[in-house]
């Protein structure tokens, strides 16, 4: 059992307030969604937890310490991290980029060990990405590019997981094609916290949700807990209606309030 | 071809180039002789020719352009961009004028390192000068133009040494060192910048592992396990030390620093780490090569060897600039 945990994090740059008084918790077993408008503080958030940004007050701990005393290669055994998509620099080939997850276990490419292989050919498998494996990356379509920076992510075989925004500027098939790897990683024991900005995505794949705006978490937890229109629109602007049936939700975003 | 037959053949070809370079000279030698005096003999002199002159020239052209080479291909895997090189981003201007500088004030005299010394320090300045700019911009067309306004401002102030310059003499010392040449280089020229060179490989070399992660870009390098800072720094320190014990043994040389790397990148499956090695050794025989065209070459006086690669290496700095797509800008 893995935990990363942050406690009342307040980031500030001069004198902007960008995350104030933020804690959450992110174990083991669950599919954690972040939610929240541009500019809410999310990444913010996320990078002073993993120790990447420096904290204004608070304190980010993996398992009881601090995260930003973890040397980066300690950090990325124990959590994976994946930023919001960039454009890769070299057109190297997949299975290049799915083994630069296991960088942090010293593996270079071009002479895995064996250890590092086996990590690189389960991701590639689970990530349906066999067929793949010897492609030039630039010659992927988007939603292959997802799934390629998925396995690179699950390579590390890091307990925990945080994903920035995976699913932006894909298609609607592609989309759950990632939520459903993700939530398969948290199935076989995984804990992964995803941001994005699909409510009714979200609330299909997560276990619990965190609203995020203005820098500060408004509310943390299940759909059933936290999952309503007047929440909608205090979080977006937005006016919407909120139906559940069963395990069934159905989010119909109606226009701007 | 894997990564470490290519290494394999590179070394081949860069040990024949050396030995091809020896059998060229103003002094009349038949190849006979030659292939005496490097099995040890032959008389006296022509054991000199070959041991004191020649290939001393051939092999400061060969570490020169390892050197530049590396650095390279180092400065690409950092920026994550074809066209980084000391040359185009004024690192090797400014260790040009470091080298300059202490000419023409007559310190080069005082204490044997003083020349590595000052070029070491001008190129590590431009790199780490160009290594700030990377962290605040991710616009590549502006890091290029910060390269290039370093690299005229260099030039600038080499001009302003060159209109202060006391005497023709130091005039012509500097223009030499403009142009880059690797003519009547000695074996204690070679062994004074060696040092500077080995510790700045041996550095980057070091640091090939994180440039594969800078594929990813910064941010995700991160998320695997880069360190960051202490990556820019390392590629910093060595580039300085590498590129500027290279211009202090032949000035400045552009070019060779972006060809190399080039050519040999799709055979490396486009990995940083792995182009670094054959980068650096086709980058040397590359510049053995055009050190034997410009004896080769019927003019009366002889070419610059830095003349030469900037006639190769400018066209082909245009030519991938037009292959880039403008997606990564």
């Amino acid at each position: 059992m893995t935990e990363l945990c942050t406690k009342n994090v307040t980031v500030k740059v001069g004198r902007a307030i960008l995350v104030e008084a933020a804690s959450f918790t992110l174990r083991s077993g669950e599919l954690v969604a972040m939610l929240g408008p541009n500019g809410a503080g999310k990444t913010t958030l996320l990078r002073a937890a993993l120790g990447l940004g420096r904290l204004s007050a608070g304190s980010a701990t993996l398992d009881g310490a601090a995260t930003a005393r973890l040397s980066s290669m300690e950090r990325a055994r124990r959590v994976g991290y994946l930023p919001q998509v960039r454009p890769l620099a070299w057109p190297n080939t997949v299975r290049d980029v799915v083994a630069l997850g296991r960088f942090a276990y010293g593996a270079a490419l071009g002479r895995l060990r064996a250890r590092d292989a086996e990590a690189v050919d389960r991701a590639v498998a689970a990530c349906d990405l066999a067929n793949l494996a010897h492609r030039r990356t630039d010659t992927l379509s988007g939603g292959e590019l997802a799934r390629v920076h998925c396995a690179r992510a699950f390579a590390a075989e890091a307990p925990l997981l945080i994903a920035d925004e995976p699913t932006a500027a894909l298609d609607l098939r592609h989309q759950f094609q990632v939520m459903g790897l993700l939530r398969r990683f948290v199935d076989v024991g995984g804990g992964v916290l995803v941001v994005l900005h699909d409510v009714g995505l979200a609330v299909r794949f997560a276990d619990r949700l965190i609203w995020m705006k203005g820098g500060t978490i408004l509310a943390d937890g299940s759909p059933e807990e936290t999952l309503t229109a007047d929440r909608i629109r205090t979080v977006y602007g937005m006016h919407a209606r909120v139906e559940r049936q069963g395990a069934e939700w159905s989010v119909q975003i109606e226009g701007v309030a | 071809m894997t990564a470490s037959g290519l290494n394999l053949a590179l070394v081949t070809t860069a040990v024949v180039v050396l030995v091809a370079a020896c059998f060229l000279g103003t002094t009349p030698m038949g190849a006979p002789r030659v292939l005496a005096a490097f099995l040890g003999q032959s008389p006296v002199g022509d054991s000199l020719v070959v041991w004191q002159i020649r290939l001393p020239r051939a092999l400061a052209a060969f570490v020169v352009g390892v050197a530049l080479g590396a650095s390279g291909a180092a400065m690409q895997g950092l920026l994550r961009n074809p066209l980084a090189e000391p040359g185009v981003l004024g690192v090797s201007a400014s260790a040009s004028l470091g080298a300059t500088f202490v000419l023409y004030y007559g310190f080069a005299d005082a204490w044997g390192y003083t020349v590595p010394v000052a070029a070491i320090s001008g190129a590590s300045a431009a790199s780490a000068l160009i290594a700030l700019v990377a962290v605040h911009t991710s616009s590549v067309v502006t890091l290029i133009l910060v390269g290039v306004g370093l690299s005229s401002f260099a030039g600038a102030a080499m001009s302003l040494l060159m209109n202060l310059a006391p005497n023709p003499f130091s005039l012509a010392d500097m223009v030499n060192w403009m142009l880059g040449s690797v003519a009547n280089r000695s074996v204690d020229d070679l062994v004074l910048a060696a040092p500077f060179m080995a510790i700045g490989l041996a550095i980057l070399f070091a640091t090939r592992r994180g440039l594969s992660a800078l594929t990813l870009g910064e941010e995700a390098a991160v998320g695997v396990g880069l360190n960051l800072r202490r990556q820019r720094l390392a590629v910093v320190l060595g580039t300085g030390l590498a590129t500027g014990a290279a211009v202090a043994i032949a000035g400045a040389i552009g070019f060779v620093g972006i060809i190399a790397p080039h050519i040999v990148r799709p055979r490396v499956g486009h990995d940083p780490a792995r182009s670094l090695l054959p980068s650096a050794l086709l980058a040397g025989v590359v510049l053995v090569l055009a050190d034997i065209a410009v004896r080769l070459s019927p003019t009366s006086s002889e070419l610059k060897l830095g003349v030469v690669a900037a006639f190769i290496g400018a066209p082909v700095f245009i030519w991938i600039t037009l292959q880039r797509r403008a997606i990564r800008d």
